[in-house]
């Protein structure tokens, strides 16, 4: 339960970290809050020949409101982003989310762009980033890029990141007016969702998200549906999922928490 | 910009409950170890070196921080505060070691440290805090011996204890 040797560069530019990953590539982690890669580290799942730490520059330290969208950079924090004033306001459907994220001693280090380059299809990040259609920016020394919520999560454990590239930040669209839920069911709080929804109201009906199924979080978009069409579309959703049984729960205990929860949160987005 | 090579050692300062101290560490070394081996601060314990029990929780600059999950690279030049740092004085329990102590809140002790950890800084900002706020803070950690219970009750009987103290001191 160490972690194998690497070298450590401790980043005071961007250019600094854009630079060590063009040279190493693959070979190369970042690490920021290092709640999820420094697991990995130890339990020797990654085993990097470079880190570089980019927690010391403050320029990916910043929570920005630009328009209608809400930019996070790199190394904001879990915590950071729970105690910004304006995050029920701005991103409600963030401010349900966020506390279900690992616990208050785990929120105080990670960050929220690390918990997306994990990408653990049961995390609360990416989901909420799907959910809300978020956009992540990825920079390399050649390039930068916009990559959608939707094409970011290739799989489990796998994104469109380029080996090359830092996710600098996200974006997250403001939306306002409407009405948001979120709820999971996980062995204790803080654990690893065995299902996660987040709904939403939307102009021509209801958008329903759901994590920890999947390899990637999904969502779909329906119109208003009530009663036997709920239900049918909710069970066809189960089901193209393709849950999998696991040391958690079974693929049938999932289905029924996808129809379970969807339709709970659907009722009460749509009231 | 600042690149340690992995076959090294490298020289890490960190400011541990006050006093400046200084020791070799090679970049993958993990802040936990780096307490307890290089330093020999053995008071922060190591549990599942995967960021799941909570026993190697500290306070790094304020924040709460799983040791295992932390390089001590990341942290030079940081303040730290350990369990070493809670007693006032060598002969003496601050307040919330004696209320675990009253409530029989610890059997084998391997959590404490880290809670005792979690605890003391969560007080410092929650003055009044309630018994779900404590369960909540709780869940970071992992307690095999007490149910938890005896743990709650030290928690809320601390806070108490601090509020009072306080209103005192603000009446005089």
């Amino acid at each position: 339960m160490k972690p194998p040797a690497f070298d450590y560069l401790r980043a005071e530019t961007v250019g600094d970290v854009l630079e060590g990953l063009a040279q190493e590539g693959g070979n190369a982690r970042v690490l920021a809050g290092g709640q999820s890669l420094m697991a990995m580290l130890n339990m020797r799942l990654a085993k990097p020949k470079l880190l570089i730490d980019i927690m010391r520059l403050e320029e990916l330290r910043k929570i920005e409101q630009k328009g209608d969208a809400v930019v996070i950079g790199a190394g904001v924090r879990q915590a950071d982003l729970l105690a910004w004033p304006d995050l029920a306001e701005a991103l409600p459907l963030v401010a349900l989310a966020l506390p279900w994220v690992g616990h208050m001693q785990t929120r105080s280090r990670g960050t929220i762009c690390g918990s997306l380059a994990h990408a653990d299809p049961s995390a609360e990040m990416p989901l909420t980033l799907v959910a809300l259609g978020g956009e992540v920016f990825l920079r390399s020394a050649k390039r930068r890029r916009r990559v959608l919520a939707k094409d970011f999560f290739a799989g489990m454990m796998l994104t469109a990141r380029g080996d090359d590239e830092l996710i600098e930040g996200i974006s997250l669209p403001v939306v306002k007016g409407t009405r948001f839920a979120f709820r999971e069911v996980a062995r204790r709080h803080g654990d690893f969702a065995i299902v996660a929804c987040a709904a939403m109201k939307t102009s021509a009906g209801v958008r329903l998200a759901v994590g920890g199924v999947a390899d990637v979080p999904t969502m779909r978009d329906w119109p208003r549906l009530e009663g036997s069409a709920l239900d049918d579309a909710l069970n066809a959703f189960a089901y193209e999922l393709g849950a999998r049984d696991d040391v958690h729960a079974t693929a049938r205990y999932r289905r029924d928490l996808v129809r379970m929860i969807g339709r709970d949160l659907i009722c009460e987005v749509l009231q | 910009m600042t690149r340690l090579k992995a076959d090294h050692r490298h020289s890490v300062r960190v400011t541990l409950n006050g006093k400046l101290v200084q020791a070799e560490a090679e970049p993958r070394t993990l802040l936990s170890d780096f307490l307890r081996h290089q330093i020999g601060a053995t008071g922060t314990h190591v549990g599942c070196e995967h960021g799941v029990c909570g026993a190697c929780t500290i306070v790094v600059d304020g924040t709460l921080t799983r040791s295992c999950l932390t390089l001590a690279a990341q942290v030079d030049g940081c303040e730290i505060r350990t369990v070493e740092g809670l007693a006032p004085s060598a002969d003496r329990l601050g307040v919330l070691q004696q209320a675990f102590r009253r409530n029989h809140a610890l059997q084998c002790g391997f959590c404490t440290a880290g809670i005792l950890m979690s605890l003391d800084h969560y007080l410092s900002r929650n003055r009044s805090p309630t018994e779900a706020e404590i369960r909540d803070l709780l869940s970071g950690h992992l307690c095999r011996c007490t149910g938890y219970t005896p743990i709650i009750q030290a928690a809320l009987e601390a806070a108490a204890q601090l509020a009072s103290s306080k209103k005192e001191t603000s009446d005089a």
